[in-house]
């Protein structure tokens, strides 16, 4: 039996979507220091007003000293996070060591535009240490245009996050006290408080953030814990205490 | 016997399987494994790139990332510039705004909009930021392949019909870039605009971007082939500003470059709202003054009260 198709559907026009995108909240963010970069991303996954669940990482890490944040159309990010550290085992293999961060970063370009006439629905962050043991922080558009920056907010919260990071960090608009100059870099603990601010206020006013707080600490090579030790909850990730380190620090954010 | 003509055949459901298999294992090439040393396969050729199964994969594109069409689709494609160029007896001078917009949200404040092919070309970008950087970076490495096949470096001319010619391959596919493509070579400065319709110009001033007309209106009442160094600068410094100005999606900092004989130098990155109010700063070329507050109110009410230098000729006038 051969199912012929009825007469309507032949006479009048059909029209047929190829959507194979949606958008999953959420938001990251990344803020480098001197010699320390921190990546953060809350838990939430929800789509449209329903939340699909409360722990879903955003935030991987690649290396001891370089981590990914993700954002946008989760299935997409988690593929392309799967295939960025499938590269990094393979530059492992052939040359005995880890991938360098900003050639972590040229090769995430050149994945994404890879995929420039079917993009990978995904804002990302990278942050890590450069080889010369400053810390970076490299944001990415879904087809691959790059540059590195001192911190970088994306995802659902982006306009209410990154408006206060330009305050808080760069100190856009506001004058240092006559005779004094505002820091190039702020220290750890004062990077972790204001991630955290960041988080609990975007929490407050968006309803696709919240639930948890994941925030990735890399240290550079040599440098002590300085301000690390103060601060609850800290697992270390990575295995080799003279390289560069790794660490995670977690929250818990409102789940309203 | 079926199993055999399966085999060979090129239209049953085997071979399809067959040929969709063959472009999974093309995505990773033995370079990606490390047989090359795990350099990659840039320098092969042109890149592959995968796109959807769909009936027409450029209006698939088009739906999701065209922020014209529809302003709610998901991929937003970074618009909104105001770039220049221009030829003069000194060289060339190449001025660049640096903000990036997605819908009325200024994405970033601090883009890198001149991109550096190599020590004697730069590029500008205007359009989808992604393309202009990756199209421009990849243009870098066939110009370094040709200085090591020709034992010369490469001309201006030749270097921007490789990219025109790479972009019209691409024609209809979306790609959007407005570029130009800036250097000195054998036959002194030149520019050349080179856009993803295909378009290719040779010529001695050009501005691309929203901003473009209002960076114009600044340059051609300003320019001339005689211009000094300082002049020149000045000239483009001061039309990106009018550009941030009057443009609502250019703005933030001006970044400078000046192409002479030995190649390219950075002059430097300018605030516009600095640039407004106070100038650009102690640098050669510079009015010492802003370049917009101070002439519209200066002298105007009590709280701006003109120069003490100024009040004798306004005295004198009236």
């Amino acid at each position: 039996m051969v199912a012929v198709p009825d007469m309507d559907s032949l006479v009048n026009p059909q029209q047929r979507q190829f959507n194979p995108y949606t958008e999953n909240g959420g938001t990251i963010l990344a803020i480098a220091g001197a010699d320390f970069t921190v990546i953060a991303g809350d838990t939430r996954q929800s789509e449209g007003y329903s939340i699909q669940t409360r722990y879903a990482p955003k935030v991987f890490r690649l290396t001891d000293k370089a981590v990914l944040a993700v954002n946008g159309f989760a299935a997409d990010g988690n593929m392309f996070v799967k295939k960025v550290k499938q590269r990094l085992e393979w530059y492992r293999h052939a040359h005995a060591k880890d991938m360098p961060l900003r050639a972590i970063a040229r090769l995430i370009q050149t994945m994404l535009y890879a995929r420039r006439f079917f993009p990978f629905y995904v804002y990302n962050i990278l942050g890590g240490i450069e080889d010369d043991g400053t810390g970076a922080v490299y944001s990415f558009d879904p087809v691959g245009s790059y540059e590195r920056e001192t911190c970088r907010a994306a995802g659902a919260a982006q306009s209410l996050v990154q408006p206060f990071l330009d305050n808080q960090i760069y100190f856009k608009n506001q004058l240092a006290a006559p005779g004094m100059s505002h820091p190039t870099h702020l220290p750890l603990p004062d990077v972790l408080s204001i991630v955290i601010d960041s988080f609990t206020s975007a929490t407050e006013r968006h309803i696709e953030v919240g639930d948890g707080l994941e925030m990735y600490v890399v240290l550079a090579k040599g440098r002590g814990l300085g301000g690390m030790e103060a601060i609850g909850g800290v697992q270390e990730l990575s295995e080799r205490t003279e390289g560069e380190r790794l660490f995670v620090v977690r929250r818990e954010l409102k789940k309203d | 016997m079926n199993t055999f003509i399966d085999r060979f055949s090129t239209t049953s459901a085997a071979s399809q399987v067959r040929k969709l298999k063959e472009q999974e294992e093309d995505e990773f090439s033995d370079a990606a494994w490390g047989s090359e040393a795990g350099f990659g396969n840039l320098a092969k050729g042109i890149p592959s790139f995968s796109v959807p199964s769909v009936h027409d994969p450029t209006a698939f594109l088009r739906l999701h990332t065209d922020d014209h069409a529809d302003p709610n689709c998901r991929i937003k494609i970074q618009h909104g510039t105001t770039t220049l160029a221009f030829r003069f007896q000194g060289g060339v001078i190449v001025a660049v705004d640096s903000r990036a917009t997605a819908g009325s949200y200024i994405a970033s404040g601090t883009v890198k909009k001149v991109i550096e092919i190599n020590p004697y070309l730069l590029g500008t970008m205007a359009g989808g930021a992604a393309d202009c950087q990756y199209w421009e970076t990849y243009l870098g490495i066939q110009c370094r392949l040709h200085e090591l096949r020709n034992r010369e470096r490469i001309s201006v001319a030749a270097a921007s019909k490789y990219l025109s010619n790479l972009v019209y391959s691409y024609k209809g596919m979306g790609l959007s870039m407005g570029t130009m493509i800036c250097g000195w070579d054998k036959t002194g400065p030149a520019v050349y605009y080179v856009d993803s319709d295909g378009t290719r110009l040779k010529g001695d001033l050009f501005s691309v971007g929203s901003g473009s007309t209002f960076a114009y209106g600044v340059l051609d009442q300003g320019y001339h082939w005689d211009l000094t160094d300082e002049e020149a600068q000045e000239l483009g410094r001061r039309s990106i500003y009018a550009a941030g100005h009057r443009d609502a999606f250019s703005g933030n900092t001006c970044n400078l470059y000046h192409v002479k004989e030995d190649g390219w130098n950075f002059i430097g990155n300018f605030d516009i709202s600095k640039m407004h109010y106070e100038g650009p700063g102690n640098v050669p070329g510079a009015p010492g003054t802003g370049y917009g507050y101070d002439v519209r109110v200066l002298g105007r009410n009590s709280s701006n009260p003109p120069p003490p230098e100024a009040a004798p000729a306004v005295a004198a006038h009236a």
